[in-house]
């Protein structure tokens, strides 16, 4: 790959706390490489903010493998950048060519209130998946692992839906601020495997319980979750949520 | 679980939008069947009868009602949800999403959804009330008075305004079917991927050819094209 | 001084032995008893979630924004069990033996057995959680084969075990939050431990949002913080991942032991540029169908398709005819390092070599064709079809190296080079995981025990789950036992104060340094002292430079150290700091102790300790033992030895040729 050098305009949210309001500050960068990745881009500036005594921009990030789901940049108008199924940490800067100017906004959803700059609060999801998020299982119970046979195609779709890192992506991109994907994927996980059956019922209405309590708005089926989602989850566990409500709403004696 | 609980959940909610909807979408194929027979060109003969046969029929009468409230439930939840989805995000984008990750209409359901709802108002007062409340010209078919419902419509749609707006309700109820149908199923907890490609075929054609049937009774009156 | 309270026995009759002599603490009692745990990963998850389920009052705290993101997430590989479900020979007794032969004989037996044993229920605690492991079609779980061992032990989830296992204990914790058993402190960094009559009893952890330092009481804390391998700057860890936890524990008394024991993992994405902030993995499972070679001419500027093949060095095939590419890391890792320094290295920087699929692409296509029955296929359509069989066993790597790079590793062979990926020393702990604090424990891979000098591949997760599910609930009880009456202790007792008060003058201290360095080029230039020179290759005369150099940043640092912001406010730049200081203090130590350990073993390579063909040389004579390093004062630590006896797994020199 052809390695370039290139300068660009930065517009990035600036904000002290959840308490104060935030406005856009412009930052030019220069001799950007096209090898860095895009945080790495973002360091380079931080480096530069904090040697002239400035406080740098503060933003999640962790793994920078696109695993762990610390990082969440809306960048250009699309959460993690251009790339198909993509984390903002493995975005890399050939992605932008000189005098690109490009515009960095934090998730925005009233359920994920701006802690600083580019950092939100995502302590919604925890609570979520505390409402119902597991298969209730003391260490010690199990039975032998193989005791089990779990239908192949069930087990690779649950785990396709498992391997949602809870960035939140899907709440960004939705008109709604839904939560739908990522609880639709855990319900998905759990309700497709054996193990998860005893629990079905209670842990889709409880889930769904707790994500309108956050705050998140309901699922339209638009599909703008699906088209960022890193991991590619697809918009059909939303509607097997649905079912799975609807067979626990519907069947209850309660 | 309380039945409370279940309608004011988001998921019971989208669950009633979902229902309403398809109850609707059900009776669009009625209504675009019956209406068909405008072009019998028997100088609306089939189509007087039809609507008389449907009209004096204690099971459509009941129905009827339930359709009026299948409609201001979907209409009245509708809107309430667009409001307050809309909430759920006070501070917005500098830079939209836009069309990249979905269909403009997909996610102007709400508006699609009210412009249907102020035509239907006008569809009411040119058709329904007079056919219920206010009377409509008697015509004799083989001796018997019918209600000319036909000739309401062709006095109608000789109107190009009248036309106009029609067509645009019918556009409108296009793209909230385009959407609407798909996710109607998946609302409902459809989530096999066979099942939902072919849902999602059957709900464009579905929304093309019932919506340009549609579209097509006033142009086809206003131009003469029947007889 | 160092007693490692190894059950008296049969060595695979310790751990049972233990369970039924230990002492318990009774329902009732354990409500009124609370327990601290830093660091949410595989071990602090799975021990927060097995002492909640048990009925302990328990605290747990985590940097990051929720205890789910944690670096176990990023492990790849898999999880070894002796499940023996391929009935293929394996045993509690050969995954014991692999692990202590891989570890270079320089771990402790005791623990290794346990570890092995307790492997197996591992795996059925996981399967019940819901961790959706591979299966076959038939529905039983499946199982591959990781380096270093002759049998198919590891299971896994695609290239996402770590991910998998990691949500499994972040549920079952969430589930203990919501019954009010556990208390989760997320945004949370611990700054010290509170030590009361010499026991722990409570660390001090700064609030990361609003900046607020806050006492907290435990009847005991578990240090469940992971590794130091930031301490090299570039490492596969992690930004976040560092070793203040550790440190502040070392600090207060707690011995470090084998600080120096690094494993630096052959298949990384080479450094690109000055501006790289972290090294990614490519998992070990590459080496299966990949070749590893450079060209035979140094300073060879061809692209790899233009160079013939009797122009290319497949060097681990013509050095380790027996094992070839899938000799263990360290060996690997150190025949790249010596092709590059000998200037065979290939891409810009020189630093990398190659691992080549076409062959395998090749042989795969072959394969598909025979298997397809095709006829009057071209050489395309083969490569095209050996594609597609690759790109389903490693597709998510190869899109990795893909996005990094900018290259498809489908059409050009990938450049790796080795880097910085566990650190096998950690807080040494006896058997019962405990510190030489009493009531400070530490798991997983924040302690030194159970890996000797070298990690086998898909151990780290099987130790980290092994010492938080099985261990500690037992291991835990016989220390509180003797707790019952002590009851909690109000945070404003004096050595509460007394601690959060060290803590924020040191705080500070660094704010007030208003110098003009950065803490990030402070830690780039440690991470550069530390590669070069106590890095795969470790020399006297290079780690006496290092210590000097190290003292005189460590001085530069306190006095020219820039940190914008303030204290009572979220300031990722003091965190910054805070961790930097520590992994200064820890560099020096680490090439102490590199200094002192003149043999090679595993992951250690002294350069005076080399057979005549440049392997490494062990010295059972003279370093079997486990260095335990106290804290003294500034520069200054006492060396303890842990004498290392071999039952059973008896010590023979490595030979993979």
């Amino acid at each position: 790959m052809e390695h370039y050098n290139m300068n660009l305009t930065l517009k990035v949210w600036r904000q002290q706390n959840t308490r104060t309001a935030g406005r856009f500050e412009t930052y030019k960068v220069s001799e950007v490489s096209s090898e860095m990745s895009f945080l790495e881009m973002i360091d380079v500036l931080n480096e530069r903010l904090t040697s002239e005594g400035k406080e740098p921009i503060a933003f999640d990030h962790d793994c920078r493998e696109g695993i762990c789901g610390s990082c969440a940049m809306y960048i250009n108008g699309r959460p993690h950048g251009p790339w198909h199924a993509n984390t903002t940490c493995q975005l890399h800067m050939r992605a932008y060519k000189d005098g690109d100017t490009i515009v960095v906004e934090p998730w925005r959803a009233n359920a994920f209130p701006v802690i600083k700059d580019l950092m939100v609060d995502r302590s919604a999801f925890d609570r979520i998946v505390q409402a119902g998020g597991y298969i209730s299982v003391n260490t010690g119970n199990a039975v032998d692992a193989n005791a089990v046979a779990v239908e192949k195609e069930k087990a690779d779709e649950s785990f396709a839906n498992a391997m949602c890192i809870a960035c939140g992506a899907c709440v960004a991109a939705c008109k709604n601020s839904s939560a739908m994907l990522f609880m639709s994927a855990k319900v998905a996980h759990l309700s497709l495997l054996p193990q998860g059956a005893p629990e079905r019922n209670t842990r889709v209405v409880n889930m769904v319980a707790q994500m309108d309590k956050e705050g998140f708005g309901s699922c339209t089926f638009q599909g703008a979750c699906e088209s960022v989602c890193p991991k590619e989850i697809k918009i059909t566990s939303i509607a097997r949520l649905h079912g799975e409500y609807l067979s626990a709403g519907l069947t209850s004696n309660k | 679980m309380k039945w409370s609980e279940f309608f004011t959940s988001s998921v019971g909610k989208k669950f009633v939008m979902g229902f309403t909807g398809l109850f609707l979408i059900s009776f669009l194929v009625i209504h675009v069947g019956l209406n068909a027979c405008i072009w019998a060109n028997d100088n609306g003969v089939m189509f007087n009868k039809a609507a008389h046969f449907m009209g004096s029929m204690v099971v459509i009468r009941i129905m009827e009602v339930g359709l009026l409230a299948g409609i201001f439930l979907h209409a009245i939840q509708g809107l309430v949800l667009t409001a307050q989805n809309y909430k759920r995000r006070s501070v917005g984008y500098a830079v939209p999403m836009g069309n990249t990750g979905s269909p403009w209409y997909s996610r102007w359901m709400g508006l699609l959804g009210t412009l249907i709802l102020l035509f239907l108002i006008l569809h009411w007062y040119n058709f329904w009330i007079p056919s219920r409340f206010t009377g409509v010209e008697e015509v004799f078919i083989d001796n018997k008075p019918y209600d000319n419902l036909y000739g309401l419509m062709l006095l109608t749609f000789s109107n190009w305004w009248v036309v106009i707006v029609y067509v645009l309700g019918c556009i409108s109820l296009a793209y909230h079917l385009m959407q609407g149908f798909h996710a109607a199923f998946k609302s409902l907890g459809f989530h096999n991927r066979k099942y939902l490609v072919v849902i999602r075929n059957v709900g464009n054609v579905f929304s093309i050819v019932v919506s340009g049937a549609f579209a097509m009774m006033p142009i086809s009156m206003k131009l003469g094209w029947v007889s | 001084m160092l007693n490692s309270k190894i059950p008296p026995g049969a060595l695979e009759n310790k751990w049972n032995d233990y369970k039924g002599h230990v002492k318990l603490v009774n329902p009732s009692n354990k409500r009124n008893i609370e327990i601290i745990i830093v660091g949410t990963g595989l071990a602090g998850a799975s021990a927060a979630s097995s002492l909640g389920e048990l009925g302990y009052k328990v605290k747990a705290f985590c940097f990051q924004d929720s205890p789910r993101r944690a670096h176990s997430i990023a492990a790849q590989g898999g999880i070894n069990a002796a499940k023996n479900y391929q009935n293929d020979g394996d045993s509690v007794f050969r995954l014991f033996y692999d692990t202590v032969k891989g570890g270079d004989y320089r771990a402790r037996e005791a623990n290794v057995h346990r570890l092995a044993e307790v492997s197996v229920s591992i795996i059925d605690q996981c399967v019940a959680q819901g961790v959706p492991f591979a299966r076959e079609y038939g529905g039983l779980l499946s199982n591959r084969s990781f380096g270093g061992t002759q049998v198919q032990r590891t299971f896994y989830a695609a290239g996402q075990t770590g991910q998998q296992l990691l949500i499994g204990a972040y549920q079952s914790l969430e589930r203990q939050v919501a019954l009010g058993n556990v208390e989760m402190y997320a945004r949370h960094e611990m700054l010290d431990i509170v030590k009361i009559d010499g026991k722990a009893r409570g660390i001090i952890a700064r609030n990361l949002v609003t900046g607020k330092l806050e006492r907290h009481f435990g009847h005991a804390v578990l240090l469940c913080s992971g590794g130091y391998g930031n301490v090299f700057y570039l490492s596969t860890n992690a930004l976040g991942s560092n070793v203040t936890a550790s440190w502040k524990a070392h600090k207060q008394g707690a011995l470090f032991g084998n600080p120096c024991f690094t494993q630096i993992h052959p298949t990384c994405i080479p450094v690109s540029g000055d501006h790289q902030s972290k090294l990614t993995l490519m998992s070990e499972s590459l080496r299966n169908d990949g070749r590893i070679w450079v060209p035979l001419k140094p300073n060879d500027t061809r692209k790899a398709a233009d160079i013939p093949e009797d122009e290319r060095d497949y060097y681990l095939e013509r050095r380790y005819p027996a094992f070839g590419n899938l000799v263990p890391r360290d060996v690997a890792s150190r025949a790249a390092k010596e092709r590059c320094d000998a200037g065979y290295g290939v891409g810009n920087s020189k630093q990398a070599v190659y691992l080549d699929f076409a062959s395998s692409i090749q042989r795969y296509g072959q394969a598909e064709v025979s298997k397809r029955g095709l006829s009057n296929i071209d050489h395309a359509g083969v490569m095209a079809l050996g594609e597609e069989v690759v790109k389903e066993k490693y597709g998510n790597l190869f899109d990795m190296y893909q996005k990094i790079t900018g290259e498809n590793p489908y059409e050009t062979a990938m450049r790796i080079y080795p880097a910085v990926h566990y650190t096998m020393g950690g807080l040494w702990v006896d058997y019962e995981l405990m510190t030489t604090v009493p009531g400070l424990y530490a798991l997983g891979e924040a302690n030194f025990s159970d890996h000797g000098a070298n990690r086998l591949g898909a151990s780290a997760l099987m130790q980290g789950l092994a010492d938080g599910y099985f261990v500690i609930p037992y291991t835990v009880g016989n220390y509180l036992a003797d707790q019952l009456a002590v009851k909690s202790i109000p945070v404003d007792h004096p050595a509460f104060l007394q601690a959060e008060k060290e803590v924020s003058d040191r705080i500070n201290r660094l704010m007030s340094i208003q110098g003009k360095q950065t803490a990030e080029s402070f830690h780039k230039r440690l991470g550069k002292i530390m590669w070069n020179k106590c890095g795969m290759a470790r020399s006297e005369e290079g780690l006496k430079e290092a210590i000097e150099e190290i003292r005189a940043l460590k001085k530069e640092f306190w006095s020219d150290l820039r940190i914008p912001g303030i204290v009572e406010e979220m300031n990722p730049e003091l965190d910054k700091a805070n961790r930097v200081a520590d992994f200064i203090e820890l560099g020096e130590l680490m090439c102490i102790d590199a200094l002192d350990r003149n043999e090679s073993c595993g992951g250690h390579f002294r350069e005076e300790s080399q057979t005549e063909e440049g392997e490494a040389k062990r010295d059972d004579q003279d370093f079997a033992y486990v260095s335990a390093w106290e804290f003294k004062g500034e520069h200054n630590w006492e060396l303890h030895k842990e004498p290392l006896e071999f039952e059973v797994a008896k010590p023979s020199q490595r030979s993979y040729k």
